[in-house]
Parts: C-alpha cells; sequence; structure tokens
C-alpha cells in the first residue's frame, strides 16, 4: 500500500480534474441508486400473480345497441353466457362486472361491525356466479363455491346486500387476522346486513395494476350477482391449445347469435396474456429505460475516469519515470494510481451516498414513491468503486510501463 | 477569424479521436436522453386550448361533505351531482356554459350488411360547441331552443362523415343512434384536443378522437347511462332513473366560460352563495366548500402528465448533467495537453480574448458534433417510446422542427458552457513557463 499523503498532494495540484471526477462519480451513484429501485419496485409490481390460471383465458367486452332498458339487456347477456359455455372449446364461461389486471372495475370499504364507523380493508366486488372459480382458475382453500340457486340478476342501481361472499385470503386476513373468517360477516360499503363468508380463495387480484391499489391489490371480494345493463363482460376459459381459435370463434359466435352489438376497439377481445401486457406497459416501459440509461450512465462514467487518467499518466510520465529510477517497481506504480483512484471514488461516493438518498426522499413527496433501502445504496456505492478501479487499469498499466529512462529525457 | 479557428477546432479534435468521440458520444447521449423524454413530457403537458385556457373553467361544489372530503385533503368530488349541475345550469351565470358527460351511444349503419359502431361520444349542451372552439366543416352546433327542446340533433366529426357519407355535405341528414333518428346539425372538422380537456375525469386523457355530441337533455331523457365514472357517498335513496337523478352520485362535468378575471370572481362567489343557500335548505350540513380551476389548473390538479414522463425527465435531466461534467473532464484533458501550443500562441501575440474565442469554438464544434449524434439518437428514440409509454402518449411524441432546432440548440449551448472552465485553464497558461520547460 503506497503512502496516501504523496498522493493527496499530488490531487492537490489537480483539484478541478479530482473534483470532476469524484462529482461525476457522486451524480452516478445518486441516479443509478434511484433508477435501480425504481425498476426493481416496478418488477415486483408486473411479477404480481393474479392469483388466476391466466393461460387459456379470454376476455370480451361486448356493448348492446338500441337496449334502454337493462332488464331485457340482461335476458340478452344470459344467452351470450349459455351460448359461450355451449361452444366446442369452451370450458367454462362466467359474466363479469370486472377480473384481475381488466383496468376498471367496482371497489369500496369493508367493516366487519354493522356500526363501524370506519372500513377496516378496501376491497373490490366482483359479481360473477358459480362458473366463477372454474373459469377463473382460482383455488378455493376453505368453504364452498356459491350454489347456482344463490346467484341473483339484478339491475346494477338495485343491487341488495348478498347474503353468501367468496373473499380472497389477504382480505380474510386483514378482517379477521385470528383465521376465522369463514362463517363470518361482513358488511360492504354502507350495508347494514351482512354477507356471510362462505368461501376463502388462495388469492385474487384487484382489477387494477396501478401503483395506488398496492395498498388492497389482493382484497378481493366475489358476490353470487349478476349484472344487467348495456355492457357485459365475459371471461371464458378456453380448452387447453383452443385458445387462438377462440379468440376468433367466439365473437364471430356472439355476432351471429346477435348482431345489434358492438365488441370492438383495444379492450373488445383479449387474451389474457395481452390483458396482463396492456396493464403494466408502463412498468414494464420505465423499467426498461431506467436500466437503458443506467448502462449508458456507468459506461459513459468509466469513459470519463479513463480519458482523465490517461491524462494525467502522459502528463506525469516524467515524474514517474523518476520515481521508477529511484527504485519504484512496477507494482509501486500501479498501486499509486489505483489508490489515486479509490480516494477520489471514496469522495464520489460518500456525496453521491447523500445525495441518492436525498434525490429519493424529494421524489416521494413528489410522485407518493417508496422510501430508498440502504441496500441499494450499498450496491450501488459497491459498483461504482469497482467500475472506477477497472477504468482507471488500463491508463495505470500504461504507467507502469513507463521505463526509467523516461527520467533522463525531457519532455 | 471564426472560419479559421473553426478549422484548427477540427483538426484538433481529428488528432485524439478517442477522446474527441468519448466527448461527441456523451453528448450525444446526453441530448437525446432528455431530448426523448421532453418530447413526451411536451406532449403531455400541452396546453391543449391556448386561446381560450384561461377563459374555460371546471366549477366544483362539495355535496358529500367533511367525511368524505377527509380522504381527498378537503377537496370536493371532481365530478357534479345531477342536482347540482342542472341548478347551475338554471342559474346561467357565466356567460357559457355546459353539463357535459361520455355516453355510450352505437351508430347502426343504414346498410343492414354492416354491424353497428360505436366510438367516443359525449352528451353536452349547444353552448360546448362556441366555447371549446370547435372547428366545423359543415353547419355548426344546434340552437338553446333544441337544448330545450330535447331535440333529437348530433354533430359528427369528420371521420365519421368520411364513412357515412363518403365526405359529402351532411347536414340535415339523419343517423341511427341505438335505433332513433337524429338530424345532422354539424360536421366537425378534425379536431383532437390533447389532453382531452374538457373531460380527463373519465378517459385516459389523450384517448381517440371524439366523433359524437348529442344533446345533454336528449340523454337525459332517454336515460342514456354515464359511460365514465360514477361514484357515491351512498345508495340512492330511491330506485330508478329519477332517484339517481336525485342521488347525490356525482358522474357529470361541467364547464363555464368566464371572459375576464372579474366574471370568474363573481362567479366563485356565486358558487359559495350556491352551496351556502344548499345548506340553508338543509341539503348540505357542511359550510360551503367551493373550487374553481381554469383549463391548466384543472389538468395540473387532475395529474394528467403522467408520473412516469415526470420521473423520466428527471432522470434525463441529471444524465444530460453528468455527460456535461464528463464533458468538462475530457474537454480540461483535451486542453491543457496543448499548454505548450498555447504558450507558443500567446508568446507570438495572441491575446487571451483569442485563447477564448479559439477553445469556445472547437467546443462549439463538438456540439455540433454531439448535436448531430443525439439527434439520430433521439429520432431513434421517439421510435422507442412507444416501447415505454401507453401507446396513446407515445404517438404525441413527434420530432418536429422545433425539436430538432431544440436539440442542436441545447447541445451546442452545453457543450459551450461546459468548455467555459477548461478555457479558463487554457487562456491562463503562462507563455514563459511553456516556453522555459521546453
Amino acid at each position: 500500500m503506497p503512502h496516501i499523503k504523496p498522493i493527496l498532494a499530488a490531487l492537490k495540484r489537480h483539484k478541478a480534474g479530482t473534483i470532476l471526477i469524484a462529482l461525476q462519480i457522486a451524480l452516478t451513484l445518486a441516479i443509478v441508486c434511484n433508477a435501480l429501485f425504481i425498476i426493481q419496485q416496478r418488477v415486483t409490481r408486473l411479477s404480481r400473480p393474479t392469483g388466476m390460471d391466466e393461460s387459456n383465458l379470454v376476455a370480451i367486452q361486448n356493448r348492446w345497441v338500441g337496449v334502454t332498458d337493462a332488464a331485457a339487456a340482461g335476458v340478452l347477456t344470459r344467452a351470450d353466457v349459455l351460448a359461450l359455455r355451449q361452444m366446442p372449446g369452451v370450458q367454462d364461461a362466467v359474466q363479469v362486472n370486472a377480473f384481475p389486471l381488466r383496468g376498471g372495475g367496482w371497489s369500496t370499504g369493508v367493516r366487519v361491525d354493522v356500526d363501524g364507523k370506519k372500513p377496516i380493508a378496501h376491497t373490490t366486488q366482483y359479481f360473477m356466479d358459480e362458473h366463477a372459480l372454474a373459469t377463473m382458475g382460482v383455488k378455493l382453500i376453505a368453504g364452498r363455491n356459491f350454489r347456482a340457486d344463490e346467484v341473483v340478476t339484478t339491475d346494477p342501481d338495485k343491487i341488495q346486500t348478498s347474503p353468501q361472499a367468496i373473499v380472497s385470503k389477504a382480505l380474510a386476513d386483514k378482517l379477521y387476522p385470528d383465521g376465522s373468517a369463514l362463517g363470518k360477516p361482513i358488511y360492504l360499503g354502507d350495508d347494514r346486513t351482512p354477507s356471510t363468508v362462505i368461501g376463502v380463495v388462495e388469492r385474487l387480484q384487484v382489477p387494477w395494476g396501478a401503483a395506488w391499489t398496492d395498498d388492497f391489490a389482493e382484497n378481493s371480494v366475489i358476490l353470487p350477482v349478476q349484472l344487467t345493463g348495456n355492457f357485459s363482460t365475459y371471461l371464458i376459459r378456453a380448452k387447453p391449445g383452443q385458445q387462438a381459435e377462440l379468440v376468433k370463434a367466439a365473437p364471430a359466435m356472439l355476432t351471429k347469435l346477435n348482431r345489434l352489438r358492438v365488441i370492438t376497439g383495444d379492450r373488445g377481445v383479449r387474451t389474457f396474456e395481452v390483458v396482463r401486457e396492456q396493464a403494466y406497459k408502463s412498468d414494464r416501459g420505465l423499467a426498461i429505460l431506467m436500466g437503458v440509461i443506467c448502462l449508458i450512465l456507468l459506461a459513459i462514467t468509466a469513459a470519463g475516469i479513463v480519458g482523465l487518467t490517461s491524462f494525467w499518466v502522459g502528463q506525469r510520465r516524467k515524474q514517474i519515470g523518476v520515481r521508477r529510477a529511484l527504485g519504484a517497481t512496477k507494482h509501486d506504480i500501479l498501486s499509486y494510481f489505483l489508490t489515486e483512484n479509490l480516494m477520489i471514488g471514496i469522495a464520489g461516493v460518500v456525496i453521491g451516498a447523500l445525495m441518492a438518498v436525498g434525490l429519493n426522499l424529494w421524489m416521494v413527496t413528489q410522485f407518493e414513491m417508496a422510501r430508498l433501502s440502504m441496500a441499494y445504496v450499498a450496491a450501488g456505492v459497491i459498483a461504482l468503486l469497482l467500475l472506477g478501479q477497472a477504468a482507471v487499469l488500463a491508463p495505470a498499466m500504461r504507467a507502469a510501463k513507463v521505463p526509467p529512462v523516461e527520467a533522463t529525457r525531457s519532455v | 477569424m471564426f472560419a479559421y479557428y473553426f478549422q484548427l477546432g477540427l483538426r484538433s479534435l481529428r488528432k485524439n479521436p478517442v477522446l474527441t468521440a468519448l466527448m461527441v458520444m456523451a453528448i450525444g447521449f446526453g441530448v437525446a436522453a432528455s431530448m426523448t423524454t421532453y418530447s413526451v413530457f411536451r406532449a403531455t403537458s400541452n396546453n391543449p386550448i391556448p386561446q381560450k385556457s384561461s377563459q374555460l373553467f371546471v366549477p366544483q361544489i362539495d355535496n358529500w361533505g367533511p367525511e368524505d372530503a377527509a380522504t381527498t385533503m378537503g377537496e370536493p368530488p371532481p365530478a357534479m351531482s345531477y342536482t347540482d349541475a342542472i341548478g347551475l345550469m338554471r342559474d346561467h351565470k357565466a356567460k357559457r356554459q355546459t353539463i357535459l358527460y361520455p355516453v355510450g351511444v352505437s351508430l347502426i349503419p343504414a346498410d343492414a350488411n354492416l354491424l353497428p359502431i360505436s366510438e367516443r361520444s359525449y352528451a353536452v349542451y349547444g353552448d360546448a360547441f362556441p366555447m371549446f372552439d370547435v372547428p366545423f366543416l359543415y353547419g355548426g352546433g344546434w340552437t338553446t331552443a333544441e337544448d330545450d327542446a330535447h331535440a333529437a340533433v348530433v354533430v359528427i366529426s369528420k371521420a365519421f362523415n368520411d364513412k357515412l357519407f363518403h365526405g359529402a355535405n351532411s347536414v340535415g341528414r339523419e343517423v341511427n343512434l341505438d335505433g332513433r333518428n337524429y338530424r345532422i346539425t354539424g360536421v366537425m372538422d378534425d379536431w383532437n384536443p390533447q389532453p382531452l380537456f374538457f373531460d380527463v375525469v373519465n378517459s385516459s386523457a389523450f384517448p381517440d378522437p371524439v366523433q359524437l355530441f348529442i344533446p345533454f337533455t336528449r340523454a337525459i331523457e332517454l336515460k342514456v347511462a354515464t359511460n365514465g365514472n360514477n361514484n357515491c357517498n351512498k345508495s340512492p335513496a330511491n330506485d330508478g332513473w329519477e332517484g339517481y337523478l336525485q342521488s347525490e352520485c356525482v358522474w357529470l362535468g361541467y364547464w363555464a366560460e368566464l371572459p375576464t378575471e372579474t366574471d370568474a370572481k363573481a362567479y366563485l362567489q356565486y358558487l359559495h352563495a350556491y352551496s351556502a343557500e344548499q345548506q340553508r335548505a338543509g341539503r348540505f350540513h357542511w359550510a360551503p366548500n367551493e373550487r374553481l380551476r381554469n383549463v391548466m389548473d384543472w389538468l395540473d390538479n387532475r395529474k394528467v402528465v403522467p408520473p412516469e414522463s415526470k420521473i423520466s425527465l428527471l432522470v434525463a435531466m441529471g444524465f444530460l448533467v453528468i455527460c456535461l461534467v464528463n464533458t468538462v473532464g475530457l474537454l480540461l484533458a483535451k486542453f491543457m495537453r496543448r499548454a505548450s501550443e498555447i504558450g507558443v500562441r500567446r508568446a507570438l501575440g495572441a491575446s487571451r480574448k483569442d485563447i477564448y474565442a479559439q477553445f469556445l469554438i472547437e467546443a462549439a464544434a463538438v456540439g455540433l458534433a454531439g448535436g448531430l449524434l443525439g439527434l439520430l439518437l433521439t429520432g431513434v428514440g421517439v421510435f422507442g417510446v412507444s416501447l415505454v409509454f401507453d401507446p396513446r402518449i407515445a404517438r404525441l411524441a413527434t420530432l418536429d422542427v422545433s425539436l430538432v432546432l431544440l436539440t442542436f440548440a441545447v447541445a451546442i449551448l452545453a457543450t459551450v458552457l461546459a468548455a467555459f472552465y477548461p478555457t479558463w485553464r487554457a487562456a491562463q497558461v503562462q507563455p514563459a513557463w511553456q516556453l522555459k520547460s521546453n
């Protein structure tokens, strides 16, 4: 290990270059830490499971034309569902008001006490029938499914409290932390009458994938209700291998059944793969963007270090020659430059770590982001110090190759 | 002199191709990243109606009370109940005003072989057309009399007119919407304000163009439900459509045109008086809580600019700063390597000013090259934003003349700015020192 004092003395004569490298390392650290953190958050979100068996699912959104009476539309919708279930290639189908990642649905507060003023949890409400669990491929872990005679068909304006409800495990645990939710009452919205939990499913995500749903992402209630009205949404489970065929056949069959409908637009017919991609498009995009920026940033910082150190080596050829002539080994010269870079790097990462935390705190207030975990700062610090050492290696080796005879040459 | 220095600069840049390439790439990447994200930011923070954005206002009335407002930090709901919207409409205190909501109407083509078409449609009052400066190809909006008569009239888009009437003047002809005939009063010219300021509550803010407008009064009479959001703080007391209209559910947009600041102030007072009146009548059990925002304030309040756009702009700006710090370092290395050359020039009579001019011009040449690379990369970037952003937003980001000019301006300006310190150092070179050591 060479003495630090002469290095410090030399650095004092290169204040500008030293400060520039340190500053660059600091800024890079601040941005890379935060970018990595954003990437990790987004990737966590977009790899969240919905709780459904996502392969072989197709979603169709339909709108009735010229039907103003909700009940009449309900009859047409029911005919659609029955026809879909009869289709070859269809394993099961269900009419829904929403499904995970659809991007629009219902949500409300839940209480366990009829007089409770404040809801204990927020939840989404899925209105489906007894085919829901089989179609979605959701796993029932306690209790039972709905029976056909429990399903009520109603206008959205006139929804009555359902006596039965199936809840997701996340919601069950939130409402009844001791795990005894089965058979217990829950009160949805401003209901005065309870719904009894008859079943618990392992997992079922809400219809949204965005950040604002993070604190109730898996709180779901399924109610045995079929909503009537101008819009209807169908979730269809294709038999294995039949999905691609069904994407074309199902809308064609529906149009044949009744022409006065609209099934178009970017939400008309979607496989669940498309649903997932659309729901998380901006999350995935931002993660990719941040990743690319991080890589280029690290490359540019490394290039900057190479450039400035090369300049220093060129400037000091004579001094290096003198040191070599006075007995310094190649190794001494190499470690001189490595140590010099390490010292600048340490100064840079200390400032950078502070900036990273500061930037994150500011973003927390601006963009409702989470707090930066110190692990990221630590990882960034190590990465940048290693990067600095790697970048300085080539110029330093060139410096080590300066022959002692250089001392005798002028310029 | 400029041309000579420029030549000198180019020659010097050729002398250290690696260092030059590093600088050009740093600037190119930095500028491209910030310009690409800026193009998206510019599109999303666009003023959709610049000539009138300070005259169009959204009133908000708190019909839910402090308990619900607590979750929104005291903000009244972002939409209006039917009761309040009709109340404001009846009082008619603004120069122009309209209630609006998205409706899901479908057009049934006369040709029985064609399937129904459904596009983005709104129910509005006739005032909406002059208010929002909607351009017309043929005809115009409908009249107040037609509003009052719940008339079956419709305004269609140019695209619709092209599809149905092959671009002919279709004013006075009829179209079948959901099984009922509507008379066309006007055909809009291309009109697609982005963001769709008048309905950011229900739409993604950057939706496809609006294709149809029908009278609000007609839509209500036909009990056409909203195609957008409906929020209720409690279930409607009475059943059916009438019960829904009487409820405190919020689902309607309201816009008022108030040409001067005095008008806006007076309107805010009117909103206060209206809420106070509702409190006296026993409908509101809380003090009046109202808001009045113009277009840009409203877009800001509804957070129309997606957070991804802001975050990436921020990161890209930081990226540019790092690239510039990098450039400062590299330029310093480059200029100081030529200390002896500077010494000779100074000894031969060049003033400090000459040195400044020479090196700043050399830096500008680097900036120009960086700008060229940056432009190329910005082109790639703008093409690639659709990978990152919602395609509806991505298609708004375009590489136009102003962005090209801005790219060059930022590249050159940034490089020259970065060159100030290295140039100052170069100008400080003592001629005697350099000559002596030689």
